[in-house]
């Protein structure tokens, strides 16, 4: 029995998306969808430890809350027109071959309809954890910090605007299909970045989101195998959390880069992320996603601190920089500026970005020049520049560090 | 679906109509090009228009017994509504693409997309 119940679970990751996606195509609900979606798994949890696993567990799960959603429809005797499609569907006595490769995946229609710009960015990121993802409403009201009630509301809200305005449920024409790439991707992006700022262990739901969010990432990268951003995001994300392990200590306090175990680097993650940035970089169409990757690469790759090179790095931001304008990619140039062509020429950069104002209230501005003038020894202005940067941070482990390097200069 | 473009923009001057549409070249209106792309575009037009200056709103509410009338807009906003029209296409998205080509867009103003209850 606990063998069903993990073979349950282990659907519930690769199929939700998948069922719930094509429930919705079937019937334009999204509440029906989820609803019979969740039922199919209930069902499966039972019957399976009966007549044991089908052979193909995607296409019964779907079979079945396709099966539930046509009942309910009946019982509810709702517009005709609606029945009329699901009861066609039905009608095929076998299930199209699974997985059918002939019709685009219903879940590249999904993601890109949760994501979509007339959405806000929280509840295209909540409507994608529940839809895609299948997380429940109460973990994705954990992992937001918000009450429950607040999360149900927002996803409400979300589908009902997704019903009342109509927005399509479709892969975008080719002439919108840029701009809603860069959107799915930044709502995946952001997930990965939530999980991650998140320091392990005190909050694992966090850490669960940057999971989700690479599982996502490598779908979208399997279903998009001609956009280059989405390899590059999901090369991105392997190669940060490759290094999640030596991010903080035994005692739980954050590790600089620099200092960090790199034997504690998961070597896997960073082969694959490296495999699938290469391919990506092949098309010759590098956007933020595949720069950013090819950064982490870089660090990924130099087996001691010492051995980086800071020269690529630094011309990398300078092409971010051409992509992406920002005063935060800016900052990052600045730091392999110091780090290959010198410290005071970094500084200078600093001190530019700083006079700009650009970056005004933003802690790792002070925190970055107090890291460079440490470096170069004028440790009563590093010392000033660290405690500028204690003003403005915000989390604890951050903190902490901070402190450690003022401790370390005052001393 | 039917939606409901709602031109919003800052009132200029006294009268909205002239203030807030954009001029016309060569004497035809500024809105006849829009409804001849819409049209290729198979966006079905259900009228619209510009409208007066807010100043000459009257808002009217009422018990069911008295009515009270009172001068002006709804909401005394900087940004007032100062025209609209009604369009039917398949989707959100024709409907987004509509308004971003829609003249009053094209001269700095916001349109709202606003979609109406199916009967």
């Amino acid at each position: 029995m606990a063998d069903v119940e993990q073979t349950v679970a282990e659907c519930f990751r690769q199929e939700w998306g998948r069922v719930v996606a094509t429930l919705i195509r079937m019937t334009g609900d999204w509440d029906l969808a989820e609803e019979c979606a969740q039922e199919a798994f209930a069902t499966a949890l039972t019957r399976w430890g009966t007549d044991g696993v089908p052979d193909r567990p995607g296409a019964w799960l779907t079979t079945t809350a396709r099966n539930r959603a046509l009942d309910r429809l009946r019982r509810k005797k709702v517009e005709a027109a609606k029945l009329q499609e699901v009861a066609a569907l039905s009608a095929l006595s076998e299930p199209a071959p699974w997985p059918d490769r002939s019709v685009p995946d219903d879940r590249l229609r999904l993601i890109f309809t949760c994501c979509h710009p007339a959405l806000t960015l929280e509840a295209r990121v909540a409507l994608t954890l529940r839809t895609l993802a299948g997380l429940t409403t109460a973990e994705i009201a954990k992992a937001f910090l918000v009450p429950e009630a607040t999360m149900a509301k927002r996803l409400t809200r979300a589908k009902e605007k997704i019903r009342n305005a109509a927005i399509p449920y479709r892969v975008p024409p080719a002439h919108l299909l840029p701009e809603r790439m860069a959107g799915v991707l930044a709502v995946l992006y952001l997930l990965y970045n939530e999980g991650y700022s998140a320091s392990a262990g005190r909050d694992l739901m966090r850490a669960d989101l940057s999971a989700e969010a690479i599982r996502l990432a490598r779908l979208l990268a399997r279903l998009m195998p001609d956009e280059p951003e989405a390899a590059g995001l999901l090369a991105l994300m392997l190669l940060h959390d490759a290094r999640s392990a030596a991010r903080l200590d035994d005692a739980g306090e954050l590790v600089s880069l620099e200092d960090q175990d790199r034997s504690r680097w998961d070597a896997a993650e960073i082969s694959e992320g490296i495999g699938l940035l290469e391919t990506a970089l092949r098309r010759q169409r590098a956007g933020q996603y595949q720069l950013q990757a090819a950064i982490a690469a870089c660090h990924a790759e130099a087996a001691q601190a010492a051995d980086t090179d800071w020269a690529q790095i630094a011309l990398l931001y300078g092409e971010l920089r051409r992509v992406v304008p920002s005063a935060v990619v800016e900052l990052n140039r600045a730091v392999a500026v110091a780090m290959s062509a010198g410290l005071a020429a970094g500084l200078a950069l600093v001190d530019e970005l700083a006079a700009s104002g650009g970056l005004a209230g933003y802690y790792l501005l002070p925190a970055t020049r107090a890291d460079l003038l440490r470096r170069l020894d004028r440790r009563d202005e590093a010392a000033t520049s660290y405690r500028e940067a204690l003003d403005l941070v915000g989390t604890e482990p951050e903190r902490r560090f901070l402190s450690r390097r003022l401790a370390e200069v005052s001393s | 679906m039917r939606y409901l473009l709602l031109m919003w923009g800052e009132e200029r001057g006294d009268d909205g109509a002239e203030a807030a549409g954009p001029g016309s070249a060569d004497g035809e209106p500024c809105w006849l090009p829009w409804h001849r792309e819409m049209t290729d575009h198979g966006v079905v037009l259900h009228g619209g228009g510009m409208l007066h200056s807010s100043s000459s709103s009257t808002t009217v509410r009422t018990d069911g017994v008295d009515v009270l009338v009172t001068d002006g807009p709804f909401a005394e906003t900087k940004e007032q509504i100062g025209g609209y029209d009604v369009i039917e296409c398949a989707d959100l998205d024709e409907a987004i693409y509509a308004a971003s080509r829609h003249p009053v867009a094209l001269a700095g103003g916001t349109v709202e997309v606003r979609p109406i209850v199916a009967d």
